[in-house]
This record gives C-alpha cells, sequence and structure tokens, in this order.
C-alpha cells in the first residue's frame, strides 16, 4: 500500500495533497499495491469523494481532541500508529510547510528513510526511486531508500492532477491513541498576510521582479498584473529582498523558494546564477530586461529587451483583453 | 541559557556544480566553501539568546577536518566553544544517519541544555530533516523556518512561514529551532573576535566513540546516480517600441506558451 497524508487547511484538502494522491495512483497501479488516503483532525467527509475519484479506495480518518489543530508531535503519533497497524510500503505526503515540517518527525519515529521535495518518482527493479534537486535545483540527485516504508514528500505543482474518476470508496473512521502529553508545541494563533493567499511555491503563475524595480513602491505593478491572472503569486529576487523592499517569503532562489510555475514572468530580474537555480523548472519563463546580456534572457523562452517601466501599462492592457476574450 | 548551534560546512550558492564518480557524487575540488547561509541565522539568534539573557553558546559541526574553520568563523562572531564530530564518510544524505549522530552526542558529552538551534536546512542537500528528527529523538518539541523567536522561563514562542501566512507556536523548553531568512541579520566577525577565536581550542570528537552501532550509523539512502538538468534554451528575444513588445509577449503567452 501507498499511504498518502492529506493536509487540509481551512476545511479544505489541498490541490497539492490531491497531486500527490495523483501520483500515488499512477505508481500503485505499476507495484500492483493499493493506495489509501489518511487525514488527521477535522475533516468533513463529503470532500472523501474527491479522494476516492483520484484512485485512492480507502480513507482514514484519524480523531482525536488533540488533533484538532496541527501539530507534529501529535500528528507524526496518529500517522505512526496508522502505519503500525496497515504497514504501507511508502507514505507520501505534500512538500508544504506543513509536510516538511511532519515528515522528518515521522521518519525518526519509525526509523525509516525520507526524500524530501521530490520531483519525480519511478517504479523500477522492485523498488521505489526518489528524485529531487539539490543545490536548489543546480543538480538532481535520485535515491532509494533501504527498508520499509519509505517516506517522501512530493513537490506542489510538479506531479500531474489525475483524472478524476466517480469511484466507490470508504471512509474509516479510527481513533487515534495520542499521549497529549508528547505534545511540547501548539499553534497559538495564524496570522495571514495580505493579499498573499498563495504562496510562491503553489502559484501557477508568478510575477517576479528584481532589482530593476527600483523600490519597494514598485512592487505594486506587479501585485496589480499578478491580480489579473489566475492562481498567481508575487515573486522577487534576492537583491529585491534584501533591499527590504518586499518580505523574504518571496524570494525565489538558492537562499529562497525553489518553484515550478507554469509560467514565471520576470522583470527587471538579472539572472544570477542562485535565481536561475531556484526558478529554471518553470514550464515557462518570460523576462522583461533592459540589459539584451542579462543571463535570465538565455533561459528565456521569451524576452524583451527594453524598460519594464514602459512595457508594463501596454502589458496589462493587452492582457487585460487578452483574458476578457 | 545553555545553547547550541549546529552548523555544516557547504559550498558557497555561486558555486557551479560538477558531478564526479561515476554520477554518484558531486565534485569538490574548485568550489569555495563556506557556513551554510541559513546556520548563520542560528548562531546569531544564539548570541543574541545569551547576550540578553546570559549562558553559554556552543557550535558544533559534524563533517570532515576541513569544517574546523566554519567552526572558527562562530568562534569569531562570540561563540564560547566549539566542537567537531569528525565524520569522514562522505555527505550520505542521510537526515536521520545525522539526526541520530548528533542526538548521541548530546547524550553523551552534554548536561542540561535550553535550545538546539539550526538552519531551516542545508544549502546543498536541502534536506531540511535534521531538526525535526533529533527532535523526535530527544523527545523535544520543534518549531521549523523560524522568523521571531522568543523565549522566557522555561518556554517560547516562535514565528514560522506557512503558506501566505505566519503561525505562532508557543513551545516548552528545552526545544529545537530552525532558523530561516529574516530571523536575524547575522553580524560580521571582529578582527578582535578572529585573534581570540585563533586562540582556543577545538576539541575533535570522532563518530565512532559516540557508543553508536554500526546499524545506527549507517545511510539508509542509496544515491543511484546525480545528473545536471539539461541547460534551457534560449527562445526569441524581442524589442522594439512598448506597446509592440507587449501584444508579442501576450500573444506569445496565448499561442505559443498556451497559459492564458
Amino acid at each position: 500500500m501507498i499511504l498518502v497524508f492529506l493536509e487540509v487547511r481551512e476545511g479544505k484538502i489541498k490541490k497539492s495533497s490531491l497531486e500527490v494522491v495523483s501520483e500515488g495512483a499512477r505508481r500503485a497501479g505499476e507495484m500492483g499495491s493499493s493506495l489509501a488516503a489518511a487525514v488527521a483532525g477535522s475533516f468533513d467527509p463529503a470532500a472523501a469523494a474527491d479522494v476516492h475519484a483520484l484512485g485512492a479506495r480507502t480513507l482514514y480518518h484519524l480523531e482525536s481532541a488533540d488533533l484538532a489543530q496541527y501539530s507534529s508531535q501529535g500528528f507524526a503519533q496518529a500517522l505512526a500508529g496508522l502505519a503500525a497497524e496497515v504497514k504501507p510500503k511508502a507514505i507520501w505526503m505534500a512538500a508544504t510547510a506543513m509536510g516538511k515540517d511532519l515528515a522528518p518527525r515521522l521518519a525518526a519515529k519509525l526509523k525509516c528513510g525520507l526524500a524530501t521535495e521530490c520531483t519525480r518518482v519511478a517504479f523500477a527493479a522492485g523498488r521505489l526511486e526518489y528524485t529531487r534537486p539539490i543545490f536548489a535545483g543546480k543538480a538532481l540527485m535520485t535515491i532509494a531508500l533501504k527498508g520499509e516504508p519509505s517516506l517522501a514528500t512530493l513537490r506542489p505543482n510538479v506531479f500531474a492532477m489525475g483524472e478524476a474518476k466517480a469511484a466507490p470508496g470508504e471512509v474509516v473512521r479510527k481513533a487515534a491513541a495520542l499521549n497529549a502529553g508528547e505534545i511540547k508545541a501548539r499553534v497559538e494563533e495564524i496570522q495571514k498576510e495580505q493579499g498573499a493567499d498563495l504562496d510562491v511555491t503553489e502559484a501557477e503563475i508568478i510575477v517576479s521582479g528584481g532589482r530593476g524595480l527600483k523600490g519597494a513602491e514598485n512592487f505594486g505593478l506587479l501585485r496589480e498584473l499578478a491580480a489579473l491572472l489566475p492562481r498567481a503569486a508575487v515573486g522577487a529576487s534576492r537583491s529585491a529582498v534584501d533591499s527590504g523592499w518586499i518580505d523574504h517569503q518571496h524570494q525565489v532562489g538558492q537562499t529562497g523558494k525553489t518553484v515550478s510555475p507554469n509560467l514565471y514572468l520576470a522583470f527587471g530580474i538579472s539572472g544570477a546564477i542562485q535565481h536561475l537555480a531556484g526558478m529554471s523548472g518553470s514550464k515557462v519563463i518570460v523576462a522583461v530586461n533592459k540589459d539584451p546580456e542579462a543571463p535570465i534572457l538565455k533561459v528565456a523562452d521569451f524576452g524583451i529587451v527594453g524598460d519594464l517601466f514602459e512595457v508594463l501599462p501596454p502589458l496589462k492592457d493587452e492582457l487585460k483583453k487578452a483574458l476578457a476574450e | 541559557m545553555n545553547i547550541f548551534a549546529f552548523v555544516k560546512r557547504v559550498p558557497d550558492t555561486e558555486s557551479r556544480i560538477r558531478i564526479q564518480d561515476g554520477g554518484k557524487s558531486v565534485a569538490e575540488d574548485g568550489l569555495n566553501f563556506v557556513i551554510s547561509p541559513y546556520d548563520e541565522y542560528a548562531v546569531e539568534e544564539a548570541l543574541r539568546l545569551k547576550e540578553a539573557k546570559g549562558g553559554k553558546v556552543t557550535a558544533v559541526a559534524l563533517g570532515p577536518e576541513e569544517a574546523l574553520v566554519v567552526l572558527r568563523k562562530c568562534l569569531a562572531m562570540g561563540a564560547d566553544e566549539a566542537v567537531l564530530i569528525k565524520d569522514e564518510a562522505a555527505d550520505s544524505y542521510d537526515g536521520l544517519r545525522t539526526a541520530t549522530i548528533l542526538a548521541a552526542y548530546l547524550k553523551a558529552k552534554v548536561g542540561p541544555f535550553d535550545l538546539l538551534l539550526f538552519g531551516k536546512q542545508s544549502v546543498g542537500a536541502d534536506n531540511a530533516q535534521v531538526p525535526s528528527m533529533i527532535a523526535e529523538i530527544l523527545g523535544l518539541p520543534q518549531v521549523n523556518v523560524v522568523t521571531k523567536l522568543e523565549v522566557g522561563d522555561g518556554a517560547g514562542t516562535a514565528v514560522r512561514e506557512i503558506e501566505g501566512a505566519r503561525e505562532k507556536v508557543g513551545f516548552a523548553l528545552p526545544a529545537v529551532i530552525s532558523a530561516q531568512k529574516g530571523l536575524n541579520e547575522p553580524r560580521y566577525e571582529t578582527l578582535r573576535g578572529i585573534m581570540a577565536a585563533k586562540k582556543k581550542t577545538i576539541p575533535v570528537l570522532t563518530v565512532g566513540e559516540l557508543g553508536l552501532s554500526a546499524e545506527e550509523t549507517a545511510s539508509r539512502v542509496e544515491v543511484l546516480r546525480i545528473e545536471i538538468p539539461s541547460a534551457r534554451k534560449a527562445g526569441k528575444v524581442v524589442t522594439g517600441p512598448a506597446a509592440d513588445t507587449a501584444r508579442q509577449f501576450v500573444e506569445f503567452l496565448r499561442n505559443d506558451a498556451k497559459v492564458i
């Protein structure tokens, strides 16, 4: 069995978790293995149909008053309990903030290997092979993990969503036996960043700015552009962040986030090696830069040599027209 | 407070990575090595807590003899002590192996402590595993990717980054914290600090003297291959009046890239 942990935020299963279910269905098919999903804490069983439709027949709902709010110690105990019972060959989850916090604790509890932020999974010679970027994508490493289960976190926006087919399934409710005394860290408050519901790691389109933007106030131009586009977020280069123009949450690159959107729009970003490492996994790259020699133009599928402040206003108008059609 | 900051020696972020050993490892010759950037935030935070509350800061590295340079930097920044746990094994990429060794060191060689500080990930392996794993092994709480930390008597609060929001997490001490950029601005070493650091002795332990079994120090990770991703090809580059290039841009998005 491949067991996929589903992350629920504000009552909804995250899209990135459903991508992991989709990949689980493809690989379990090759392995001749089953696919199941698990969710912890409060969960509306009506959402289970989406998970069954992607190929996970069984959805384990782990319940306990101590799972109402996410904690790595509570969730790891609950999942370790389930793993001891159902003995999966692999446990996967999305490489989100929660997944990256939870998976290593669970791996230590189960004393098994973990592959972080995988971008490819294959079943070959009777075992699972995990491919993951190292050096923020300057190299790709393929590993196998000894022992069972193997744990992996899968990077959002990389694995294709499966085709949903109405399928029968069951939700198996399980009371998780937790030692609440073991939970020594608890979330007290979630502070939402205004106008930034979507993180760059989850966005399908990233509108990114660099030193060429010349100041914090000009990031407003990029926010306006992002607001026109579906599932778009604003990104930034390290020099824009280090200049204090935008929060580090938005930084793309080797000391920021590695991203893989469908479309990466780079405005006034020269393309230092650290930045290119973080965004070369984008499916389509478009860059606007004054300098015809800028490295970003060597990796862009479409480049404009020009002043971004002159290009942005007509670009916004053209985009509005195109999107209205 | 008794604080430990864990640091790793890694190639700097300007490095071009080359593969050797039939695609099984990263070539280290010609690379410039530095303290992993996120670890600097951990060291800085340890020093600030010590300056505010008193106590001791110990910097610990696991790695080859060459990692002494990174520990020397921590001493120059103001750490009281530094320890190298010598491990000649090439980077195993197995976070649990590293966490097991560091936990064994703390159990065997160290008395009570308050905080274990890490970078949120090493730059290179990009695993982001060791902090949570050592927390689990030692039965401690963890807060990862922290941009703000406050520590009081026996407890603290930390703010961590999640998607589009920040989580405020309350935790009991002792605890494991991993640092994100933004937590602080690491100080530069002073000349006086560098001179003082030169005079300090850095004890060197070996993995062998920590009482771990061969099974516990074996890697669970088998590296099958390391590849350099194929370079992207430059596409179309246009120039001209902004109105024209903007129109071509949108046509490209719609007709060629098919993303809108």
